[in-house]
């Protein structure tokens, strides 16, 4: 139980921090300290996401950083695949659709880790090529 | 060229609701980077305008989860309710800080929940 209220205070702070839902968190949290299987916990993740994301983007509008057409635009577009994602969640048993969500989640913490430390461009090439000692004639 | 940036906007849309269908998420960590990316959105209008688009995916995605019989409402409620306070605090956080040391702490956080899941 208190499990469940921290992650979730977790995640909502995630959300306003990132732009995210919070489902990242919101679904191991539901599984782990609450025992649901992997798709109740994913729809289950959906529902808390709507009114975490209501009230950050009423925060976010107030502080200006909302484009509004582009907004909706997307919200509209991203219909079709959502529904798509249900589908293929639902086509999948929970043990399938748990590895490959722990493995979304380490992506994220990866793309999270690169973006903290400055995320340096990758180099062009690796130069294995070059001259070894280009200043010898 | 507005129909290049509807056609990314439309790109960006289907991956995101992919996601959030497929994995029970908003989406939002495909729709920042690409509209910082691709649309030259500053870090954070990306976040805020993501969480607008995240509004609507969530609810038809869980909508379409309900359909299928797989959404508790009371557990929703339990997890969802902490977390609206979460989002005020974390909107507040992003105004003021770089958010680099928080998110190496949640990156810290979610490899342990991967460990975690997959060892279930």
């Amino acid at each position: 139980m208190t499990g469940v209220v921290l992650i979730g205070l977790m995640g909502g702070v995630l959300a306003g921090l990132l732009g995210v839902g919070g489902g990242v968190l919101f679904v191991p949290g539901l599984i782990l300290f609450i025992g649901l299987g992997q798709h109740q916990a994913e729809a289950t993740s959906l529902l808390a996401i709507v009114p975490v994301a209501l009230a950050g983007t009423y925060r976010q509008n107030r502080f200006g950083n909302v484009r509004r057409a582009d907004a909706l635009l997307l919200g509209l577009l991203s219909l079709v695949g959502a529904g798509a994602g249900v589908a293929l969640a639902n086509s999948l048993s929970g043990r399938d659709l748990r590895i490959a969500f722990a493995l979304l989640t380490l992506a994220v913490a990866i793309q999270l880790t690169r973006r903290a430390l400055g995320d340096r461009p990758v180099k062009p090439s690796r130069q294995k090529n070059d001259p070894i000692q280009p200043g010898k004639s | 060229m507005a129909l290049d940036r509807s056609a990314k906007l439309a790109l960006i849309g289907t991956a995101a609701g992919l996601f959030s269908g497929l994995f029970g998420v908003g989406g939002g960590s495909v729709i920042v980077p690409l509209l910082v990316l691709w649309l030259g959105y500053t870090e954070h209008e990306a976040t805020g305008t993501s969480l607008a688009a995240i509004v609507f995916i969530a609810a038809f995605a869980a909508a379409t989860q309900g359909f299928y019989g797989n959404v508790r409402l009371l557990d929703g409620v339990l997890i969802g309710v902490p977390a609206i306070a979460g989002v005020m605090i974390g909107t507040s956080l992003q105004q003021k800080l770089p958010a680099r040391t928080i998110s190496l702490l949640f990156a810290a956080v979610l490899v342990a929940a991967a460990i975690e899941l997959l060892a279930e």
